[in-house]
């Protein structure tokens, strides 16, 4: 059985860097690390996790509609196969977060898709063309939103 | 001269699926790429939500119609460990074999259609007939040319007997005698070596920014690889190595995905001869607990990224898939930059294109009214008859040595 001493090492250079992420940090299994950050403190935590930690990849963003917040899940990997799940919440109030195209410029599409998805607001995402909904779809119609469904396509 | 622009797409832009691409060139050079993505985006993940998780087997397995194993184990794998159910060493197994044929079929898939792209057809009508061989290996596994249905929660739904493992031995013999031949022409002819090289080229930078998945990124020379950095089924327990190479461009990925093959043929040689008895399968439970899990799959494009998230009740409360394609098409303006516009259709499938082939049979309507089925061996027999009796060619020697009697 394996130490998860790798993993350990990963959460403790989190928790003591931010003082905010202890008990946030969590390690679920061999090669699997989970941390959960408020919105405020998100992009030093995504910057230190990038850089200093070396995930140097996004595979993807996962959008959730859960209740009063938006949730998005960003899954980092790096070159040893470990993946870093990390988490950020917006409320539905006001459904903004900043894009992090800067760093990953490959990123560009799974922050597109949550606009399209879920009607979220990601600052400082560069022009372009939606993805992936067609051009003439009903403004207001999100269709990843626990509320939507196909219905409200017709009239 | 300003700059013209060309809307290539989204039908069938080089490859047989939609997307459209508007090039920007300058003379016969292009300058800039624009892309329109989703045309077609059928709505899957919301379509999981509503489906129970038996259900989503089967509708997670139509993601792809050429990558149906890969996305079904992502997705299973993904399931079985929010509910923290471990499946028999045998099941694991069994996934492993059937994900490497099925990258057998989609590599030579893909040499054939980059054949295609560039005028060289006989190595299309080549590595497809040869391409045959698994494909008609996994309709006999699973009972189905692209959808196999092997995979269930907890284990395999069907066992790979003595005589099937056997069978495939053999198939995977002549595989990798055919490969060599594919390997031989691929750094000895010349007329492909040119036409390949320096074609969507992008550097081993590009590929670590952009986030490149599969032998698109192997081929710039970053070794990346789910199998053996993240190791699930059986990967664990086999020797093979990563194949990269440092050509950073179409001839690269060619390289790549041929000496790819033969670390397969590896592959499946130690699973057979490892593959542990015992059961395919364990029982797993219908409502799936609150929980979730992030699971990845070295699919033959690259890297298959699914999460779920269970809720305790039949159906999943999220699904989030990934596709290495979605992660590719970001490099394809990259790799077009400064390119001819007639490097277009070869530098878009060199990151792999996909479509069904699940077309098995045929049944012929005569203008009498009777009707005749044709089998796939009656189409063999018919067409080598046909060569021999029009062009005086005869394949049946060749016919025999690789797949013996019809």
């Amino acid at each position: 059985m394996t130490e998860l001493n790798k993993e350990n090492a990963i959460k403790d250079k989190v928790t003591s860097k931010f003082s905010f992420m202890n008990e946030k940090v969590l390690v679920k299994r061999e090669r699997r690390v989970y941390a959960d950050v408020e919105l405020s403190n998100f992009r030093q935590v995504f910057d230190y996790i990038v850089k200093d930690l070396e995930f140097c990849r996004i595979c993807m963003i996962t959008g959730f509609d859960e209740g009063e917040n938006f949730g998005f899940m960003y899954h980092l990997t790096d070159d040893k196969g470990m993946i870093f799940d990390l988490k950020t919440y917006a409320p539905k109030t006001n459904p903004v977060i900043k894009t992090i195209t800067d760093t990953f410029p490959g990123g560009v599409l799974y922050e597109r898709e949550l606009v399209d998805m879920f009607g979220v607001k990601v600052d400082g995402l560069p022009e372009g063309e939606r993805y992936p909904l067609p051009d003439g779809w009903p403004e207001g119609q999100y269709p990843l939103r626990k509320d939507w469904n196909r219905d409200m396509l017709k009239d | 001269m300003g700059t013209v622009k060309i809307p290539i797409g989204p039908q069938h832009p080089a490859l047989k699926e939609p997307e459209s691409f508007l090039i920007s060139l300058d003379g016969e050079r292009i300058k800039d790429v624009g892309m329109r993505l989703g045309y077609n985006h059928r709505g899957v993940e919301k379509a999981a939500e509503g489906r129970t998780y038996i259900q989503n087997i089967y509708l997670i397995e139509r993601v792809c119609g050429i990558c149906s194993h890969s996305h079904s184990t992502a997705f299973i794998q993904a399931v079985e460990e929010v509910a923290g159910v471990e499946i028999p060493k045998r099941a694991k197994y069994i996934r492993s074999i059937v994900g490497e044929l099925e990258r057998v079929h989609s590599h030579l898939l893909w040499l054939g259609v980059a054949g295609h792209e560039v005028g060289f057809d006989t190595l299309l009508m080549y590595s497809w007939r040869d391409r045959e061989v698994v494909m008609e290996l996994l309709a006999a596994i699973g009972g189905n040319r692209v959808n196999y249905a092997m995979n269930t929660f907890g284990g395999a739904r069907r066992d790979l007997d003595k005589d099937m493992l056997e069978r495939i031995l053999k198939a995977v013999d002549v595989l990798e005698d055919r490969t060599k031949y594919y390997i031989n022409i691929a750094t000895k002819e010349t007329t492909l070596i040119k036409r390949l090289s320096g074609v969507g080229y992008i550097s081993k930078d590009d590929v670590i920014k952009l986030g490149t998945v599969g032998p698109t990124g192997r081929a710039s020379g970053i070794s990346r690889d789910a199998r053996k950095d993240d190791p699930y089924a059986a990967y664990g327990e086999v020797d093979f190595n990563v194949i990269t190479d440092t050509h950073c461009d179409v001839y690269g990925r060619a390289v790549v995905r041929l000496l790819e093959l033969m670390e397969t043929y590896k592959i499946i040689r130690q699973l057979i001869k490892n593959i542990p008895d015992g059961d395919i399968a364990v029982r797993f439970p219908r409502r799936v607990p609150a929980g979730e899990a992030t699971s990845r799959y070295e699919a033959p494009r690259g890297e298959d990224v699914h999460y779920v998230k269970g809720n305790g009740t039949d159906k999943p409360e999220r699904v989030k898939l990934r596709a290495p394609t979605l992660a590719n098409l970001m490099s394809v303006a990259k790799m077009l930059e400064d390119d001819n516009l007639a490097d277009v259709p070869i530098a878009i499938a060199a990151i792999d294109p996909c479509f069904s082939c699940t077309d098995r049979m045929i049944k012929l309507e005569h203008s009498s009214g009777n009707s005749e089925i044709v089998t796939w061996g009656d189409l063999r027999k018919r067409s080598i008859d046909f060569y021999r009796t029009q062009h005086g060619i005869d394949f049946s020697e060749l016919n025999k040595k690789y797949r013996g009697n019809l």
